[in-house]
């Protein structure tokens, strides 16, 4: 079976171009890219996609979500989280390792794939924890690891407390050849924070997290991949000092790469004023300078990719007093339209927008996909970058509803995803696959 | 007449100047019921109050329970230990459980900020905040307000300066903002570690040593200091602390002549107060706990009280 895609805006962030093109996929690969019209529309079993006035991109790349699975599936599991994602417009996403028990071992990775394989929508890319059971005391083995399918190692949720640990955790991870992903936080100064430490968290009294908390492992980081030569890269950038100590760390030619996410470039710190517990997010939604420097940071290429950290949770931990809720947002459904948000005010490209979502997350990864071209795997989504709407709890695929952007208007959403040539994603009609 | 239009009282920041002082000059009609023979009207008769305190408090209780009673409303007392909360109930549910048996209004005493706004969304009787975590306890800003008003005859163009942990301090904050929402000058000292950051966005000088912000005051504001903090890294001990914070008499007299002392209680005697100035005469705590049940009668009233004009007689 064949598939044209044909009248659409081809953008590929790879190449950089934006093409009037359309695509031939054939036995799950893209087996032509001719400009506009050029391709035979005949042939016994070809099913043609319209996207007129439609942009076809690579299927984007999630380089940071939580699937939830082993452990906590009332919140998310492997298939509701992919399927929530192919809905988003990706086709591949890496998931942290904080399930129950954490991702340190070989089977756990295994286990992950196996499910992913049997949910068949989006691509899984496990990334193993740091250390055995997120202790912060023992590596984990990571040539087992990345044998069993694991492409990164991060501690999501803590940093390696210990700097020595952390700097051989790198030497041992870039022979290895797994990407290292840091969560940068120094417990000793957010413990018992719920929100920035700032303005709004002396006004509406609740406990804060200074932005130093995030810095300062910033900076170890940085120092440890200078010490080491490996590339780090750096998760969830929240602060204006981050955005600056990762712009001076790649103008002195660290390895050094970092990723950002929509509530910190769309939100700022005055979004908890009513408690409500689905701002409530690690790192915390930071102050309206610091939303101004991510953005600053996403426009000069300081901050090189955008992620969801999508974090389910359900009701029983968000329906609840705001120092006991959890922390964490989904994001895969709502990604899309809020960077787009960013061509449209004009902070980034269009084309610099996916390499953000696709090409770029997929270098630091080490993983196939980012690209549009001739012999790779027909990895693709169809949007529509102009169609508004807003939504409401109902309309989310992931088990969890918590997303800061329901009742917001949005502009820009996905309309199909074809992993492998296979279309598991249509917005009319819903999803095809499974 | 102005009308008090709030379903609930979550916290000083939601009332207007106006609010305020219908308030206050609720309570201080109210205030002669508390010394009479009989000290019991029948305003609230046939209403029902749940005193829900997921936290200790002695004064804050007994006031609210003494405050319903005066006016004859009906009473039931939650705590923490005594409610079904250890057996893993949430606070939503609990809160929906309590709803089911229909009360008037429910007052809630939480350690989590936000507690009562979270309770007021849920369900339909009104909500007194009785103080959440470090946020606000608004009654006790008003009966302080009541409390001033009733010393010094106004509020606006005062002086006031709050010493302590200010950080931690629900009832610095409620005061702060009723103070400064009524025309005084608010100063906060104390030391850094118990200051929270841009403190001044919140329409206060920041002055850390005493010495220096206790200086042509009509009001000082003490905070309890609480021991527990000490494991929290934010001061060395009550002896260090005592010396360079604690209120004395050579402190006192650096302030107005005419100057009042108050302390929103339980005092620790010898830390951020020494004895002969709790007990001596520029001292009005004891006045606050007695100021602080008319108040809470007023509020009472004008939540649940509807239409019906409080008996005087």
């Amino acid at each position: 079976m064949s598939i044209l895609i044909k009248g659409g805006e081809l953008i590929n962030p790879e190449s950089g171009t934006i093409e009037q093109s359309d695509i031939l996929v054939e036995r799950g690969k893209i087996s032509k890219i001719l400009p506009r019209g050029t391709i035979e529309e005949q042939g016994p079993r070809l099913t043609t996609i319209n996207a007129t006035e439609k942009l076809v991109v690579p299927g984007l790349i999630d380089m940071h979500v939580h699937l939830r699975e082993p452990g906590e599936e009332y919140k998310e599991s492997i298939a509701t989280g992919t399927m929530a994602a192919v809905a988003g417009g990706y086709t591949s996403v890496a998931c942290m390792p904080n399930t129950k028990p954490p991702n340190d071992c070989r089977s756990v990775t295994e286990f992950i794939l196996r499910r992913a394989r049997g949910a068949g929508l989006a691509r899984v890319y496990p990334i193993a924890s740091i250390t055995m059971g997120q202790k912060g005391l023992v590596l984990s083995e990571f040539g087992d690891l990345r044998e069993a399918g694991a492409v990164a190692v991060s501690e999501d949720g803590y940093s390696v407390v210990d700097s020595e640990l952390m700097r051989r955790a790198m030497e041992y991870a870039r022979y290895h050849g797994l990407a290292v992903i840091c969560h940068c936080e120094d417990r000793s100064l957010s413990e018992g924070g719920v929100m920035h430490e700032g303005v709004v968290s002396t006004r509406i009294g609740l406990p804060g997290i200074p932005a130093a908390s995030e810095e300062i492992m910033v900076f170890r980081e940085i120092c440890l991949a200078r010490l080491t030569g490996t590339p780090v890269h750096i998760a969830h950038v929240s602060t204006k000092g981050s955005v600056s100590l990762i712009r001076k760390a790649k103008e002195e030619g660290i390895l050094v790469t970092a990723e950002t996410a929509p509530h910190y470039f769309a939100l700022d710190h005055h979004a908890l004023m009513g408690y409500d517990t689905r701002f409530k997010v690690n790192p915390p939604l930071r102050t309206p300078a610091d939303v101004q420097a991510v953005r600053q940071g996403l426009a000069d290429g300081v901050i090189d990719v955008i992620a969801t950290d999508h974090a389910p949770h359900s009701a029983i931990e968000k329906d609840v007093e705001f120092d006991r809720a959890a922390f964490g947002m989904i994001g895969l459904e709502t990604a899309l339209p809020m960077t787009l948000s960013l061509v449209r005010e004009g902070v980034l490209g269009m084309v610099e927008a996916f390499r953000k979502m696709t090409c770029n997350p997929a270098g630091i990864l080490g993983i196939q996909g980012g690209g549009i071209k001739e012999g790779a795997p027909a990895d693709l989504a169809v949007i529509d970058a102009d169609i508004e709407y807003v939504l409401s709890e109902e309309d989310f695929h992931s088990r969890s509803k918590n997303s800061p952007f329901i009742g917001m208007p949005l502009k820009g959403r996905n309309d199909l995803t074809m992993i492998g040539g296979r279309i598991v994603w249509q917005e009319s009609g819903k999803h095809t696959g499974c | 007449m102005v009308e008090f239009n709030h379903k609930d009282l979550l916290g000083m920041g939601q009332l207007s100047v106006e609010d305020i002082e219908l308030i206050l000059d609720t309570a201080e009609s109210l205030k002669a019921i508390s010394t009479r023979d009989i000290k019991k009207v029948p305003t609230l008769r046939g209403k029902s109050i749940v005193h829900f305190f997921y936290e200790p408090s002695t004064r804050t209780r007994t006031s609210f329970e003494i405050a319903a009673k005066r006016l004859s409303a009906d009473t039931v007392s939650l705590s923490a230990s005594t409610s079904s909360m250890v057996k893993g109930e949430t606070l939503i549910d609990t809160a929906r459980n309590l709803q089911a048996m229909n009360p008037d209004l429910i007052v809630l005493r939480h350690s989590s900020t936000g507690a009562p706004h979270l309770l007021a969304r849920e369900i339909s009787a009104s909500i007194i905040n009785a103080g959440d975590g470090i946020n606000e306890h608004p009654t006790q800003a008003l009966l302080d307000l009541f409390t001033i008003r009733e010393r010094k005859g106004r509020i606006r163009g005062l002086k006031v300066v709050i010493i302590g942990d200010i950080a931690h301090s629900r009832v610095a904050r409620s005061n702060i903002i009723g103070l400064t929402k009524m025309g005084a000058e608010v100063t906060v000292a104390g030391p850094p570690t118990m200051i929270p950051v841009e403190m001044e966005t919140l329409g206060v000088q920041v002055v850390p040593n005493p010495r220096d912000a206790v200086m042509g005051k009509d009001v000082i504001m003490l905070l309890r200091i609480q021991l527990e903090r000490q494991s929290a890294k934010i001061f060395p001990g009550t002896r260090e602390y005592a010396k360079f914070f604690g209120l004395d008499r050579q402190l006192v007299s650096r302030a107005k002549k005419n100057v009042i002392v108050m302390h929103p209680g339980p005092i620790n005697r010898g830390v951020e107060i020494i004895p002969d100035v709790a007990d001596g005469p520029y001292s009005v705590i004891l006045d606050q706990v007695s100021n602080g049940v008319a108040v809470r009668m007023a509020l009472l009233y004008l939540l649940i009280g509807g239409k019906q004009s409080v008996d005087l007689d």
